[in-house]
């Protein structure tokens, strides 16, 4: 098996700031109530912690946000996918959920720079100046829908997979030099 | 372009992030259900010019879908609660009642 | 003449000298000037020719409120047209042409138009253009469009770039004049977030033109002190250029910000539309001088007493060498004194009032000017340029008193505040009669989402003309807006002014032939005599006689027409002003270009455009793509030479004899799970997903509670508790949403969750009587009929691979649908393409897809439904479930009309001829309705020639549907006899399945 590919071939940008396509990352959807009886210690298993509403909490290499209040977003590296799938399939055992691969079905930025705030600035209807770090925020980018946080030197940004091109190019005309907002 | 709150992720969304899901608190009628029970179920709507409940899912954010009262002349915003409220919550009746003395009530 | 004055000019720098042109001369300007001032400068008064007479016309304002000189800028790619010279700043190379005239700006034959102009009152347009009907057509359509308009719109794509950006804040404040900074000062000194917009390039609005003394301080300094201040408060942001177009509900409001309107290919955008969420509002954008009506109150060189002050102080630029005032109030008195000031000559001032005593007249008297009280201007001498004025009484009919030699005229009739942006949403207004102006009605504001005030008016904006009546008001205003602590307001020396006296027409009893040619809306050409008219011919409300006349339907939106117009009216309708109230203001305050609401919407990126993980190879295998949503899909390959119809025949034909792959990607797929997900499906569909077994497929019907077809789709059960529901590519996000609301919404206490894999996986349909050996070229999986029968799937690899293979067939042919993770996706499809080679698999696109389903009989959302058609008519009561008390539908599909056997129904149609039936074509009957229209008795839903049968074929709903079969019917064919078809079973190829099931 070859590997897999990024939806948008891992492009790259740079302007007043510095967009890239990275990925594919391995992401889960895991629907379940905070409630549900194994919940925290199914994302011990996965080295993972439970995240506040709309927060993400990032642990290296793996992440794990609240997408909604019986939505979470986990993520790992690609190849983990299928191991972390079992291994809540286990401790979720005879608990109401739902986990599935969504890998593929999305497309993954990174938004980096001193501006790299703008570039968001420029396309969600969302007060970036008050995002917190840790904050997962699921919003618009122009006119397809979106989630993004701030971490370290920037932003992480995930999309469909479908648009992947019109992301680029939305955070491409966004980021272009000369365009900073003063 | 209104703002309203979600109450699920207490995001105080953009109407660009909702869509819109028109009159709350509609009674279901399925098979059995009497042509009128039908016709008002499916068809007859309100159209107040006032105080008026709504359904608004919050589709751009958590996907959720809640309640909204909201006057349709003022846009003012009495409050947003979760969709799943056979009623809508007695404090926000209460400061609905206090805030237009001649509502006649949600139903 | 008008000219550059040797000293002075506050806005410009004289060592910067720029070069521009208009209409091919290239004349010299300062940095700093606007392009009128600049115009001005070179004795250019004449600018433009109005819109209906084609009347010479100059500037008249020196803002944004500018009716009449309006240009074309640049050109190509890059022309503006319509655009203000008054609020045009002046660069090096910037090229303006004058518009709305033929052949030339000094020579224009339109002005014909001016001369009959008895024979164009008020309601032309409308009065003239009904009858005959033919020469609308013919005559007056093709006149008008090259008589009248404005600049031409541009040919070109536009060069430019725009964008858009999101802005929030506690307070924004509209205006960066001293109420603006004050009322931000305010807002600010608690640590709200401010936001300061100026749509001019400089702070400061009149005051510094005014002379007004501030803090001790000349008011230029104290302007320049208070934005140091608030440019070191991290919580304010200031912007220039930045118009705020509009306020709308809650608080959003929009903004045009000039980036580099007059830096053009500095590589920086050339606008920005702000999109900007305030908590609250401060309007503090100041107000408009009024025009007076008085005869020539048009001719190039008369001006607003304001605007001629502005050109003098900030861009030492002379309208004139001899002015006469003409006003109704102290303040144009000013105007008086600073062109006293610059050298210049006043000849007169012209004040309608029976006395002027007060300090600035006094002053004015002291400079040795004369002062005529009691008097009006009787007409305005000149035409493409003021030559002179005729003095009259104004209690009296307009005869002359006396004739005074000038070259500019300043008029003032006193001031209205710019209440826009506390109307917009819904802010109300007082008529205040001490000052004939409208001003915000501070009982009655425009409210946001708590139910407080939304928008706090500030200064001149809020009826506070005079700068310390304003500086306290926008203090207060600023602090109320930011909830915050009041601070104590700047300080501004009071001058005494006295009252204006409202004068609607000069001279008061003026003659018909004076008020046609005192002009209120100076770029549609309304005239007082027009709005006169109108009243007389019974328009009462303010608002229809704005339409029948176009006054203030002009792009400057009535600025310096509206109040006027509607005194005139009051007047004609012997009523007071306020009874006649006001025009409805709507956004935006000034035009904002087209290009800035688009933003980056444009392109590449004019929406987003979806692609399947196999879209670059579909790109590369010369693809015709077709819009599906925003889904492009491959419609058909062309190879070689073929046009679309060959390469569709080949695809089927090559499908159906060997084998065919079609990206099936964009259908829908969600993920249906949890101890109810049985039962919660049984609601969805019409049929029992309940019963379905584990590795097997099902067909089924959504519906909504209306009883009509929604959508369809192929239904799988994965595990014990786990479904997964294909939906048609349209439908994903539709159902899903769909699903979601029932179960949030009615049903939340039932255990399901959904979840949307529609991009997780890539699908590739292979079809054909070689399918199943292409398979087992790649290996790895049994895909033999044993071991995956039809309507059955199997999960395993292909080619090394992970992928679901379904046995289901929209083609009719022996048929898998592989699913495999996206990533994969284009590799197992060029992994299927090299192995099949050899058997000749090719890929076929959407139109083959659906040609092999109509062969088949099977139907489509949206080709046989239409949102009026429930499963019953198109022959599916197969797939409902009579067992079922309750589905989404059911009870909708009960309702008489929907029971009836009336209702047309499907069926498939053979021409005789062969020949294929028109789209849309309907079924006649005998008879006439009652419009006289022939009568029908049914429509073609889906009609195509059929490579396969070599004929046409068709499918229909036509009432009493198959029981008809064999009749022979007649469809409409534009422009040609009825296409007769014979009505047959709409399953034309492989009727037994043994196909499909092989």
């Amino acid at each position: 098996m070859a590997n897999p590919v990024a939806p948008w071939g891992n492009a790259q940008f740079d302007g007043f700031a510095k967009v890239t396509e990275i990925g594919p990352l391995g992401m889960i959807t895991l629907r379940a109530k905070r409630d549900v009886a194994g919940l925290e210690a199914a994302f011990a298993a996965l080295g993972l912690t439970l995240p506040d509403p709309r927060r993400i909490v990032i642990a290296g290499d793996k992440a794990a946000g609240w997408m909604s209040p019986d939505e979470y977003l986990l993520i790992l590296p690609y190849g983990a996918v299928n191991d972390a799938l079992a291994s809540l399939a286990t401790s979720l055992a005879g608990q109401h959920h739902l986990a599935a691969n969504v890998s593929d079905a999305r497309a993954v930025f990174r938004i980096e720079g001193d501006k790299a705030d703008q570039v968001l600035k420029k396309i969600a209807p969302v007060d970036i100046d008050t995002l917190a770090v840790g904050e997962l925020r699921r919003s618009r980018a122009a006119q397809v829908a979106a989630a993004f946080w701030k971490d370290g030197q920037g932003y992480t940004l995930v999309c469909f997979r479908s648009v992947a091109g019109y992301m680029m190019g939305l955070l491409s005309h966004s980021a272009t030099s000369g365009s900073e907002l003063v | 372009m209104l703002t309203l709150e979600c109450p699920y992720c207490g995001v105080m969304a953009d109407e660009t992030e909702l869509s819109p899901g028109y009159e709350a608190h509609l009674k279901r009628y399925g098979p059995g259900s009497s042509d009128e029970e039908f016709e008002a179920y499916m068809f007859a709507r309100k159209n107040p010019k006032g105080v008026h409940f709504e359904r608004w899912r919050h589709a751009y954010g958590c996907g959720k879908w809640f309640l909204a009262a909201r006057d349709t002349a003022t846009l003012e915003v009495f409050g947003t609660y979760p969709a799943q409220s056979s009623a809508p919550p007695q404090d926000l009746q209460d400061k609905i009642k206090a805030k237009r003395p001649d509502w006649k009530g949600y139903k | 003449m008008s000219t550059r004055l040797s000293k002075g000019g506050r806005l410009i720098d004289r060592a910067q000298a720029v070069e521009f042109s208009f209409n091919g001369k290239r004349l010299r300007g300062f940095a700093g000037d606007t392009l009128a001032a600049s115009l001005l400068a070179n004795d250019q008064m004449l600018m433009g020719r109005s819109f209906k007479y084609h009347r010479a016309r100059g500037a008249v304002a020196s803002g944004a409120e500018e009716p009449n000189a309006l240009v074309n800028l640049g050109r190509g790619a890059f022309l503006e047209p319509n655009q203000r010279a008054t609020t045009t700043e002046t660069f090096d190379g910037l090229e303006a042409q004058s518009q709305n005239h033929w052949p030339s700006l000094e020579m224009d034959i339109g002005v014909v138009n001016n001369a009959l102009a008895r024979f164009l009152p008020g309601g032309f347009y409308y009065k003239t253009f009904i009858h005959p009907r033919a020469a609308w057509k013919h005559v007056f359509e093709p006149i008008i469009r090259k008589a009248a308009g404005l600049g031409p719109a541009p040919k070109e794509m536009d060069g430019d770039r725009y964008e858009q950006a999101y802005a929030f804040c506690d307070v924004l404040v509209a205006g960066g004049g001293i109420a603006g900074l004050q009322a931000a000062l305010a807002a600010a000194a608690d640590g709200a977030r401010v936001m300061v917009l100026e749509q001019t390039p400089v702070w400061g609005g009149r005051a510094p033109v005014d002379g007004d003394v501030i803090d001790g301080m000349a008011a230029d300094l104290w302007v320049k002190t208070a934005v140091q201040a608030l440019e070191g408060m991290p919580n304010v942001t200031l912007r220039t250029r930045c118009m705020v177009a509009g306020v709308y509900d809650h608080g959003y409001v929009l903004a045009e910000d000039r980036v580099a309107d007059h830096t053009p290919g500095d590589g920086r955008p050339k606008k920005r539309l702000w999109r900007i969420r305030a908590k609250r509002i401060v309007a503090a954008t100041g107000a408009l001088e009024r025009p007076l009506s008085f005869a020539g109150n048009d001719v190039p060189g008369v001006m607003l007493a304001s605007a001629v002050r502005d050109y003098v102080v900030n861009w030492a630029v002379s309208p004139g060498d001899r002015t006469v005032i003409v006003t109704n109030n102290d303040d144009a008195y000013r105007t008086a004194i600073a062109l006293k000031e610059a050298g210049l000559s006043v000849p007169c001032i012209v004040d309608a009032r029976a006395v002027a005593n007060g300090p600035l007249p006094t002053q004015a008297r002291a400079l040795g000017i004369r002062v005529e009280t009691g008097k009006g201007i009787a007409k305005v001498k000149g035409t493409k340029r003021v030559t002179g004025v005729t003095l009259c009484m104004q209690a009296g009919e307009g005869a002359g008193l006396e004739d005074i030699a000038c070259d500019a005229v300043a008029m003032s009739g006193g001031w209205s505040p710019v209440v826009h942006l506390w109307s917009h949403c819904g802010g109300k207004l007082t008529w205040d009669d001490a000052h004939a102006m409208f001003r915000p009605d501070a009982t009655r504001p425009p409210i946001s989402h708590d139910g407080l005030a939304m928008v706090y008016p500030a200064g001149a904006a809020n009826g506070a003309l005079k700068a310390a009546e304003a500086l306290v008001d926008a203090a207060l205003a600023g602090a109320s807006a930011a909830w915050a602590n009041p601070i104590a307001a700047a300080q501004a020396d009071m001058r005494e002014e006295a009252a204006l006296e409202p004068v609607w027409i000069m001279p008061q009893g003026a003659s018909y032939k004076l008020r046609a040619k005192m002009w209120l809306d100076y770029q549609n050409d309304v005239k007082v005599s027009d709005v006169q008219l109108a009243a007389r011919e019974g328009y009462e409300s303010v608002e229809h006689t704005k339409r029948y006349t176009t006054l203030g339907m002009a792009t400057d939106q009535g600025k310096l027409s509206n109040i006027n117009g509607l005194a005139v009216l009051a007047g004609a309708l012997n009523t007071d002003i306020p009874n006649v109230g006001t025009t409805t203001f709507r956004p935006p305050y000034t035009p904002v270009t087209l290009g800035a609401l688009a933003g980056e919407a444009r392109g590449e990126i004019f929406q987003p455009l979806r692609r399947s993980p196999i879209h670059a190879w579909n790109e590369q295998a010369n693809a015709y793509f077709e819009p599906v949503g925003l889904w492009r899909r491959p419609y058909c390959f062309p190879r070689g030479g073929e046009n679309h119809a060959q390469a569709i025949e080949r695809e089927i034909l090559n499908t159906r004899i060997g084998v065919g792959m079609l990206d099936a990607s964009t259908l829908g797929k969600l993920i249906v799970k949890g101890p109810d997900a049985g039962r919660f499906l049984d609601m969805m569909y019409t049929n029992v997903m309940s019963s379905l077994g584990i590795g097997k497929c099902r067909y089924g019907l959504m519906c909504n509670e209306n009883g009509f077809l929604s959508d369809d789709g192929v239904v799988v059960r994965l595990a014990e508790d786990t479904w997964l529901c294909h939906t048609t590519t349209g439908g994903a996000d539709r159902i899903h949403a769909h699903m979601e609301d029932w179960l949030q919404c009615e049903w939340w206490d039932w255990q399901v969750y959904v979840a949307n894999v529609t991009e997780e996986y890539a699908q590739i349909a292979v079809a054909g009587p070689k399918a199943r050996a292409l398979l087992e070229k790649l290996g790895g999986m049994d895909v033999s009929a044993e071991a995956l029968p039809f309507m059955s799937f199997a999960e395993g690899t292909l080619g090394g691979l992970p992928v679901r293979a379904y046995r289901i067939s929209f083609s009719g042919e022996l048929s898998y649908e592989l699913a495999v993770p996206a990533s994969f996706g284009l590799e197992l499809w060029e992994k299927l393409v090299a192995a099949g080679a050899d058997l000749g698999v090719m890929p076929y696109g959407t139109e083959a897809m659906h040609i092999m389903r109509a062969e088949k009989g099977f139907i489509m959302i949206g080709d046989e439904t239409d949102g009026t058609v429930i499963p019953q008519d198109l022959n599916l009561g197969w797939a409902i479930s009579k067992k079922k008390a309750d589905y989404l539908g059911k009870r909708g599909q009960e309702r008489s009309y929907l029971a009836s056997a009336d209702r047309w129904t499907l069926a498939g149609f053979e021409t005789l001829d062969g020949s294929v039936i028109p789209d849309g074509a309907y079924i006649i009957a005998a008879g006439v309705n009652a419009n006289g229209q022939g009568n029908t008795q049914g429509r073609v839903t889906s009609t195509y020639y059929s490579p396969t049968l070599k004929k046409g074929i068709a499918m229909g709903l036509i009432k009493g549907g198959l029981a008809r079969a064999g009749e022979v019917v007649e469809f409409t064919k534009l422009g040609a006899s009825p296409v007769k078809a014979r009505i047959v079973d709409p399953v034309f190829y492989d009727k037994e399945g043994a196909k499909q099931n092989g």
